[in-house]
């Protein structure tokens, strides 16, 4: 009874913890991206609130707060509430098998730095990712609005294309592993990291994962130049908010696959292992603001291409080659 | 293959661009922190301006309230008891509802109604952008620093006679037949 007591305070303190953090980095992901944005396009980004504007996040959290939350006519209203909360609550569960470092030691007992080590972890993160495509699909249709019908279509057809060559590009990381666990994983990682010895799969997966988080230049399902803002148009206050929030908390977590994938997750030298695994995720979150800051939006029917086209066959020869390499290699 | 690595140039060359833009200094202004010098014929804040000689210029002709597309001008005309120049007794601009077009400063005879570049001009309550008369008028003659309009006019006042306007020739003696 005692264990049970003590394991699940570990628990709901490691559910706060991780809970917090990505808010915090999620607020203040925003805050980077609005900066380093603005550099790239020779502006200065929010300087007014706080130094270097660091309080803006916490400003943009009160606005969204006190405005009012507008329900149009003629929306469903019971989805059309419901939405958001899939978006941002997907985007919070895949984060929970992502491994924060080396099992810690608690009065004699080890204590694993993550929320759940699922034997089935990957694929649990993909259903996720997979699921906040009914968020996207069921605001955009309960909005009871054309823009936002277009742009839940586009999102959804989008998601589920890439969510197949995302899948697949893992598949040689898993072979390799020889687990679907991300502890695994990153342990598999010990010597040297998959990026070294998967680079085209690193490369398919990052693509996607960009198409995955609806990033430009797949950003077709918010398109705010053809569709004002795509899915989320009649959206208003918290409920926008929570669409905000499940599209960098996302940013975050692919940031967190791609650093586990393929990065060595925690692992690092010199450095503590949990702030190794937040350099990495921020150094995939930069990289994909830089691809905002350079690449124009592609058009609908280059999308279904690249993902169908390109990054599918590559990621099903990528599969074939590691296994004959597997095959012939082992002894 | 050659599409290939055009393709691949393309990008590379914009993902080269952006990254140089990090060491460049922003083009921004900081806005209350610099402000930029506008033009002298910026159209912004209106001011009623003064002769050379310290005499209010507007004759309250009315041709501004007139002209202007939104109404946001008014005023009474009256008229001088020593000498007889026109003047406004009251003048009022609604600048809550003033679209600074200037088409007032076109329609201006005497140069009395100038758009000044003095953009700052927001206010908390709407009421306080109803500008009286005191308000508008300056000590100085805005763009227009030589004119006195009543030089020109032919009627008598204090600034000059019958004959002694600019460009006016002397009256002609009714009583002489001579050319």
């Amino acid at each position: 009874m005692l264990t049970w007591i003590a394991g699940f305070i570990v628990l709901v303190v490691k559910l706060v913890a991780i809970l917090f953090f990505l808010l915090m980095a999620a607020a203040y992901l925003v805050w980077v991206e609005r900066k380093f944005l603005a550099r790239l396009q020779l502006r200065y980004g929010p300087n007014r609130a706080g130094k270097f504007g660091l309080l803006q996040p916490l400003a943009d959290v009160v606005k969204m707060l006190t405005k009012e939350d507008v329900v149009p006519d003629g929306a469903d209203r019971v989805i059309f509430r419901l939405a958001p909360a899939v978006v941002a609550g997907t985007a919070f569960l895949m984060f929970a098998v992502v491994p924060l470092g080396r099992d810690l030691t608690l009065f004699g007992r080890s204590v694993p730095l993550v929320v759940t080590d699922l034997n089935v972890g990957l694929l649990f993160a993909f259903a996720m990712s997979s699921l906040g495509v009914y968020g996207i699909a069921l605001g955009g249709w309960a909005s009871n609005s054309k823009y936002a019908l277009l742009g839940s279509i586009r999102g959804a057809a989008q998601m589920i294309s890439y969510e197949l060559s995302l899948g697949l590009s893992i598949v040689p990381i898993v072979m390799l592993a020889g687990s679907f666990s991300m502890v695994d994983i990153v342990n598999a990682q010990k010597g040297l990291p998959f990026i070294f010895v998967q680079p085209l799969a690193f490369v398919i997966f990052v693509i996607s994962a960009m198409a995955e988080t609806k990033r430009i230049p797949f950003d077709l399902p918010e398109a705010e130049n053809e569709l004002n803002a795509g899915y989320h148009t009649e959206y208003s206050g918290m409920r926008f908010g929570l669409f905000f929030l499940g599209e960098y908390v996302t940013m975050m977590v692919f940031g967190g696959l791609v650093a586990v994938l393929f990065l060595g997750g925690w692992r690092g030298p010199w450095l503590p292992p949990f702030v190794w695994l937040v350099i990495k995720i921020l150094l995939v979150a930069v990289f994909m603001i830089w691809v905002r800051g350079t690449l124009p939006r592609v058009r609908w029917d280059q999308l279904m291409t690249i993902g169908w086209k390109a990054l599918l066959p590559l990621a099903l020869l990528n599969v074939i080659v590691t296994g004959a390499l597997g095959l012939i290699m082992s002894p | 293959m050659g599409d290939v690595w055009e393709a691949v140039k393309a990008v590379g060359t914009g993902f080269a661009t952006t990254f140089m833009h990090l060491f460049r200094k922003p083009i921004t202004e900081q806005y209350p922190e610099y402000k930029r010098m506008m033009p002298v014929r910026a159209r912004a804040r209106i001011i009623l301006t003064r002769d050379p000689d310290g005499g209010e210029r507007c004759v309250a002709c009315s041709l501004c309230s007139a002209v202007c597309p939104v109404s946001c001008i008014s005023m009474e005309a009256g008229e001088r008891e020593e000498d007889g120049r026109r003047y406004a007794r009251w003048f009022r601009i609604n600048f809550a509802r003033c679209i600074y077009c200037g088409l007032c400063e076109e329609a201006c005879p005497t140069s009395a109604i100038q758009l000044t570049p003095e953009y700052e001009f927001a206010k908390r309550d709407i009421l306080d952008f109803v500008y009286e008369k005191e308000d508008l008028l300056v000590d100085h003659q805005g763009k227009d620093p030589e004119y006195n309009y009543y030089r020109h006019a032919g009627i008598v006042t204090g600034v000059g006679g019958k004959g002694e306007h600019i460009g006016e020739s002397e009256p002609v003696n009714i009583r002489s037949n001579l050319p």
